[in-house]
């Protein structure tokens, strides 16, 4: 482990250099602090975060260049006679890394020496073979093309190893002498600590922006690669799904799309009226005491996790419905994985949800609103009727675009309770299948990457995250304009 | 003067006897109020629904069914050389050990007096559980000396078995079952009442590893918890860093401009993305272009850090916020520095806080399921404890809902009741979570 080593390395570096810049500083204003610009531990840190910021600095970017730049060159040197017509380029990349990992592994067990792997050639040895014994499993004769760049690319990483520790401590040592050389009584240590300290800030902030990016970025490329092998037009508008991997498969989006609805249609037919009327009940009639007690419990469910409701639904509520709506009762249903099923678990996940939402909104219509009600002679209900619910409408309706965007989103209850087949159908009793059910069966497989039937996963992805995201913008636009009505 | 003379009042009849509109607005008031408590009510017993389902079907998952037998150590069997060594002693697989226990079997039933048709040592086979051999198997490894000697075991009964004593496995299925007769169910019946097999708490369900398909009975969640506890040492030590800093910069230092509501939007955004998106992120990211192992714990974690980041900030914002103006005005008042008043006072205030959102967060993270299906914390069987620190962030394992999800998805009706017990395991550890959090809130939290 050279990066663990080279991290433990520099840290301890930096230990030292915090020590020692901070005894120089103090030597240098003659063991007297009040003759120093700042407080002595902050010469120390200076040090200390010059050495680890450039050395960390240079090691994730040789991290992070050094396999593109390896792959690169070995791919390049790699015959044409190697990728033959079956497999593509990434395939046989993907050998050569694993061939090359197996020999790192056959070296540190102790099976081969380090000038045997060096040397080994496919003509005298079998190499599959030979790896197979200490637990790498290859799954075809290595060929010499592969063999020998496998062993080019173990050399160029070992080089690229040695180069990357030089380079990283080199950065580490200059770092060190040139704080430690800058440090003196009137060197303005804390200014420059602080200026670091908040670069440090900054960069944890910017976290969020480089998620997004991430996400969008893995998003976007794996879907015009899924939309190089498939036509888009049929992924927006065929009406079957029907992946195979062995090829000839459609993969029309509508099916999965209408499942999402209905499902999440259900979902919300149970959630607003409960979630919304307990909302009402617990923010303007309930007395504090109920209040405090069956806010907290409805809360419990919105804590439960997904997998528990995906749970609830596979073995209580589909066997439940099942006996009532199945082939013993009117007949409708044929098993217990179904659209209502689904929804109706997720309506009871989505109640506190709703409810919450609403009670903020409700509570922050002004009571003057109320107070001018009652004087007219309204009833407490005409009053919610009439002039709360109107005035809280609109952050109503963003609740509701966000517990709409849960429930499009929801993986485990509709993987467990809604079933597998893709079907058309308006039967509420049917199994039918959701987006991102099938993101997960298509990505949960041991198929590779450049087939549709798996990147048809990203273009599911991206449809799904584009969706919710509008939901989620358009609704907390709502909200948020709402609640600047009444401030 | 001129009295004004009051219009005639329309005819009403008594304030005292409401008349029919004020009967009807109040009928209304009162139904409309009752919608209310009716839909609070629903909710509440949808809550009791569920707890009590999860209870009564996960309980059974703690109990197990054991049955004890004296098992002879054929040295015939177990050791031809007789020499006793352990390399020939590991030559005999387990299928070596299966007639012993077998035969103990045979004579535990002719012990207790029962009377049974089964007569034939293959006949006792579906009566314990395929792990009892490797049980007796593994004595032996650790106790050669013992061959020879007739020891006491308490063995798994199978998986049948225990399902018929807990009521799972009715008499009528067991026609249509090629693993198990009437007969025997009729000996255990015989042997519960010798005291032979009876049904005690399962430690193993809580400490054990997985088990394959065909033996519910041996599977234990104990594996699938260090995944976790992996996993949340991942997501508490980058998020809890992370976030804390990101909330200072824009709580405290940020300047108003284009940059900042950007970074406030991504965080908005990335709260309200449903979760399987960061499981895409992370296979692409973190698996296709990092290459980091796949099913480790370490890539989870990365990826539920991601999740749980936008929470942890939201949270630590409000505690930032929550502290009164006066307290960094008066540390500027004595000449401390914006970066000292932060990081000196406010930060220590806003401690308590911080920490509730953190644990709330983490527990948000250890129920979360979809992003490790991508990731790849499924379809295998989690069957070795990590040996060490670097093995347990970068080995396969799965985690507490990833098995739980794995349980559901197999065939037989017994792994069910091990996915309802680990999900009781899985909410032990989130109320208790929850309960420190609130007990932080309630400890320390100071009204300004």
């Amino acid at each position: 482990m050279p990066v663990l080593w080279l991290v433990i390395a520099i840290l301890a570096l930096s230990a030292i250099g915090y020590v020692m810049g901070r005894s120089r500083a103090l030597s240098s204003a003659g063991g007297d602090t009040r003759a120093l610009h700042s407080l002595p531990s902050y010469y120390g840190a200076n040090v200390g975060l010059t050495i680890l910021a450039p050395a960390f600095g240079v090691l994730i970017v040789w991290l992070l260049v050094q396999p593109f730049f390896i792959d690169r060159s070995i791919a390049s040197q790699l015959p044409d006679r190697a990728v033959s017509a079956d497999t593509t380029m990434d395939l046989v990349m993907s050998d050569v890394r694993r061939v090359a990992e197996g020999l790192d592994v056959a070296v540190s067990e102790g099976a081969m020496t380090a000038q045997e792997a060096r040397s080994i050639r496919t003509e005298f040895t079998d190499v599959r073979q030979r790896l197979g014994e200490v637990g790498v499993a290859l799954g075809s004769n290595v060929s010499a093309e592969v063999l020998s760049a496998a062993q080019r690319y173990r050399s160029m990483s070992r080089i690229g190893n040695l180069l990357m520790a030089m380079a990283v401590l080199g950065a580490a040592i200059a770092g060190f002498g040139i704080s430690l050389s800058r440090t003196h009584s009137e060197f303005r240590a804390r200014n420059v600590v602080e200026a670091g300290v908040r670069l440090i800030l900054i960069g944890a902030a910017c976290i969020a922006i480089l998620t997004t990016l991430g996400i969008i970025l893995s998003l976007v490329f794996n879907t015009i690669e899924f939309f190089r092998l498939y036509p888009a037009r049929d992924f927006f508008f065929s009406l079957t799904w029907s992946p195979s991997f062995g090829g000839g498969s459609e993969l029309g989006i509508i099916p999965l799309l209408w499942g999402t609805l209905y499902i999440s249609f259900i979902a919300l037919a149970v959630a607003v009226p409960i979630g919304l009327f307990a909302a009402i009940y617990l923010s303007e009639y309930a007395s504090p005491r109920v209040r405090s007690f069956a806010k907290p419990l409805l809360e419990i469910l919105a804590g439960i996790p997904t997998i528990v409701y995906g749970l609830f639904a596979l073995l209580t509520v589909g066997p439940l419905l099942v006996s009532v709506f199945g082939d013993e009762g009117v007949g409708w249903m044929q098993s217990g994985t179904a659209v209502m099923t689904a929804g109706l678990v997720m309506g009871v996940m989505l109640i506190p949800f709703v409810s919450s939402l609403s009670d903020d909104i409700i509570n922050a219509v002004p009571q003057s609103l109320r107070d001018g009600s009652y004087a007219l002679g309204a009833t407490q209900s005409e009053t919610i009727r009439q002039v709360i619910l109107p005035a809280a409408l609109p952050g109503i309706v963003g609740a509701i675009l966000l517990a709409a965007s849960r429930a499009i989103g929801e993986t485990m209850i509709v993987v467990l309770g809604a079933g597998a087949a893709a079907r058309l159908s308006m039967n509420p009793f049917d199994a039918m299948t959701t987006v991102t059910a099938k993101i997960v069966s298509q990505l949960t497989g041991d198929a590779d990457f450049a087939s549709p039937e798996v990147l048809v996963a990203f273009a599911l992805g991206m449809t799904l995250f584009i969706i919710t995201l509008g939901l989620n913008v358009i609704a907390l636009a709502i909200v948020r304009k709402y609640r600047e009505q009444y401030e | 003067m001129t009295d004004a003379t009051a219009p005639a009042a329309p005819a009403r009849g008594s304030l005292k006897a409401a008349d029919e509109r004020t009967r009807k607005r109040n009928a209304a008031e009162k139904r409309f109020r009752l919608y209310g408590l009716t839909a609070v009510g629903i909710g509440l017993i949808l809550l009791v629904t569920l707890l009590s389902a999860i209870v009564s079907n996960g309980v059974g998952a703690f109990q197990q069914t054991f049955i004890s037998v004296n098992v002879f150590l054929d040295p015939e069997r177990l050791d031809k050389q007789g020499n006793r060594d352990p390399a020939d002693l590991r030559k005999v697989s387990t299928f070596g050990y299966t007639p012993l226990i077998q035969n103990a079997m045979l004579a535990t039933v002719a012990d207790a007096g029962v009377q049974t048709p089964l007569t034939k040592g293959t006949d006792m086979r579906p009566m314990f559980s395929a792990g009892a051999a490797a049980q007796v198997r593994n004595f032996v490894l650790e106790n050669p000396d013992r061959i020879g000697d007739t020891v006491a075991f308490r063995i798994l009964a199978a998986s049948r078995v225990d399902g018929y004593l807990k009521g799972r496995v009715q008499r009528e299925d067991v026609a249509r079952d090629k693993n198990i007769d009437a007969e025997h169910l009729d000996l255990t019946d015989a042997l519960v009442e010798a005291g032979v097999v009876e049904k005690t708490f399962n430690l193993a369900f809580i400490t054990g590893s997985d088990a394959s398909e065909s033996r519910a009975e041996q599977a234990g969640i104990g594996v699938a918890m260090i995944g976790s506890f992996f996993m949340m040492l991942v997501v508490l030590g980058l998020s809890l860093p992370i976030g804390v800093a990101a909330s200072i910069y824009l709580e405290e230092f940020a300047p108003k401009n284009r940059f900042t509501d950007l970074i406030e939007v991504n965080i908005s955004n990335l709260a309200a993305v449903p979760s399987i998106v960061f499981g895409i992120l992370g296979l692409a990211v973190f698996i296709q272009f990092a290459h980091l192992p796949q099913s480790a714990p370490l890539v989870g974690g990365l990826v539920l850090t991601l999740m749980t980041l936008p929470t942890i900030i939201i949270s630590t914002r409000a505690s930032l916020k929550a502290v009164p103006p006066s307290i960094r005005d008066a540390a500027l008042g004595v000449g401390a520095s914006k970066m000292q008043t932060v990081f000196h006072h406010v930060l220590p205030l806003a401690m308590p806080g911080i920490l509730t959102g953190t644990i709330i967060g983490l527990a948000q993270a250890l129920g979360e399921t979809a992003p490790l299906l991508l990731i790849g914390m499924v379809g295998f069987i989690a069957s070795n404890y990590p040996d060490g620190l670097a093995s347990g962030f970068l080995d396969p394992n799965s985690a507490m809902p990833a098995q739980i999800y794995e349980w559901a998805k197999r065939a037989d009706p017994a792994y069910y009741e091990r996915a309802w017990g680990g999900i009781i395991i899985l909410l032990v550890f989130l109320l208790t979570m929850n309960f420190i959090a609130i007990l932080l809130r309630r400890r320390f939290e100071r009204r300004w």
